[in-house]
């Protein structure tokens, strides 16, 4: 349909498992469906191993797949983030088979916008409240500049105990509460004409 | 834009690429390993698509294991460098691996090796070897300065040049290099040289 939106409510942010999670970007229905393949092969690992698959491992899996259909169409750019044995483990995974271990990513349409402001507030030792912050931040700015970025902000935290959520902001709202309205300054005013 | 490359030594080889991860205009991570350890005495720098990188050096590096597993003793770099060019030829009429490898080995027999394998299943055997963009740079700085029998410290020197010269003149070149190396001690990790820190 081109540039139509069709809806601004979508999640992006998929749910594995428990203690992972998957982001979507490209085609919404390859991301969902590969996600839920994953979580499918995941607990067969654990049913068969009676331990929990690692991050590396999920990922691997996962980019082993979209390898295999690779030139076939499949339009996937994601990011696999859980924790497992070895603490917290965030993979980047793309329909062109690429995968990257990395501690800072962004994918998608918006993801350079959102690299730049990631990129000049990250340090490894943020606070959550301050990683979620920051996270926050770079989708508002992604969405304000991509046409085809925007809808609601989602926030997630890894944990050793598994994922929760923390936030989930329409980003409207978003841009008025960082830049709110400020009355405007009157310059001229017009007054009666007077009379002679 | 992913530049490798690799000269020989006296009973050394060494390998050096660039560590930038690209998808178009971004740069995803600037500390990307692409020379991988095959195994004890082997180097393999490459370069090329992403998918396709990872997923055929790592058959090749499980294959060489599973021959020395079967055999009871190592592949030589020779054919190591035959068995890969093989796989490459058999893919590329159907469905072509896009990876430049550079392998580097040692054998206790022959000394260390350098061979150049493009995607199209060339293979040759040569002293020194360049892909990618900063090929351009890098063979020329190799012809004028690279000679026979070279210590690791004028090899180290000469890498260095290329690399100067790929970040002066390169229109977009790579923040990073790692550099590794090959001799009868093994293969392993020498040092990088970095402009950003990841």
């Amino acid at each position: 349909m081109g540039g139509y939106i069709s809806s601004q409510s979508v999640k992006k942010i998929i749910e594995i498992n428990p203690y992972m999670l998957g982001t979507m970007a490209g085609g919404a229905a390859d991301c969902q469906f590969w996600h839920r393949n994953l979580g499918i092969k995941c607990r067969l690992h654990e049913l068969a191993n009676k331990r929990r698959i690692s991050v590396t491992g999920a990922s691997k899996l996962l980019a082993n797949i979209l390898y295999s259909y690779r030139g076939m169409g499949l339009s996937v750019g994601t990011m696999i983030a859980g924790w497992d044995e070895k603490g917290p483990g965030l993979y980047y995974v793309d329909s062109e088979g690429g995968r990257l271990k990395g501690t800072k990513f962004s994918v998608g349409s918006g993801s350079p916008y959102a690299y730049g402001v990631l990129d000049s507030g990250y340090k490894y030792d943020l606070t959550i409240d301050e990683a979620a912050e920051l996270a926050r931040r770079a989708i508002y700015h992604a969405t304000f500049r991509d046409g085809a970025s925007g809808g609601v902000a989602s926030v997630y935290h890894v944990g050793p105990n598994g994922w929760t959520k923390l936030s989930g902001d329409d980003v409207g709202e978003l841009h008025y509460s960082y830049y709110p309205v400020e009355p405007a300054v009157v310059e001229q005013e017009m007054t009666e004409a007077v009379v002679a | 834009m992913e530049c490798v490359f690799g000269m020989v030594g006296k009973g050394f080889a060494l390998v050096v690429a660039d560590t930038s991860a690209v998808n178009s205009i971004l740069v995803h991570k600037s500390n990307e390993d692409k020379i991988m350890v095959l195994d004890s005495h082997k180097l393999m720098g490459a370069s090329g698509e992403a998918g396709d990188r990872a997923q055929f050096t790592e058959y090749v590096q499980k294959n060489v294991a599973l021959y020395q597993y079967r055999n009871g003793i190592p592949l030589t770099t020779k054919a190591a460098a035959n068995f890969m060019r093989g796989e490459l030829a058999t893919a590329l009429r159907k469905n072509p691996y896009m990876v430049n490898i550079v392998l580097a080995g040692f054998d206790r027999d022959t000394g260390p090796s350098l061979y150049f394998i493009d995607y199209i299943a060339t293979l040759h055997k040569v002293d020194k070897a360049a892909f990618g963009y900063g090929s351009y740079f890098a063979l020329s700085m190799m012809d004028r300065h690279y000679h026979q029998d070279m210590t690791v410290d004028e090899a180290i020197r000469l890498a260095e040049q290329c690399i100067e010269e790929i970040r002066s003149r390169l229109v977009v070149a790579p923040q990073n290099f790692v550099i590794k190396i090959v001799d009868e001690d093994g293969a392993r990790e020498h040092s990088w040289r970095r402009t950003t820190r990841d």
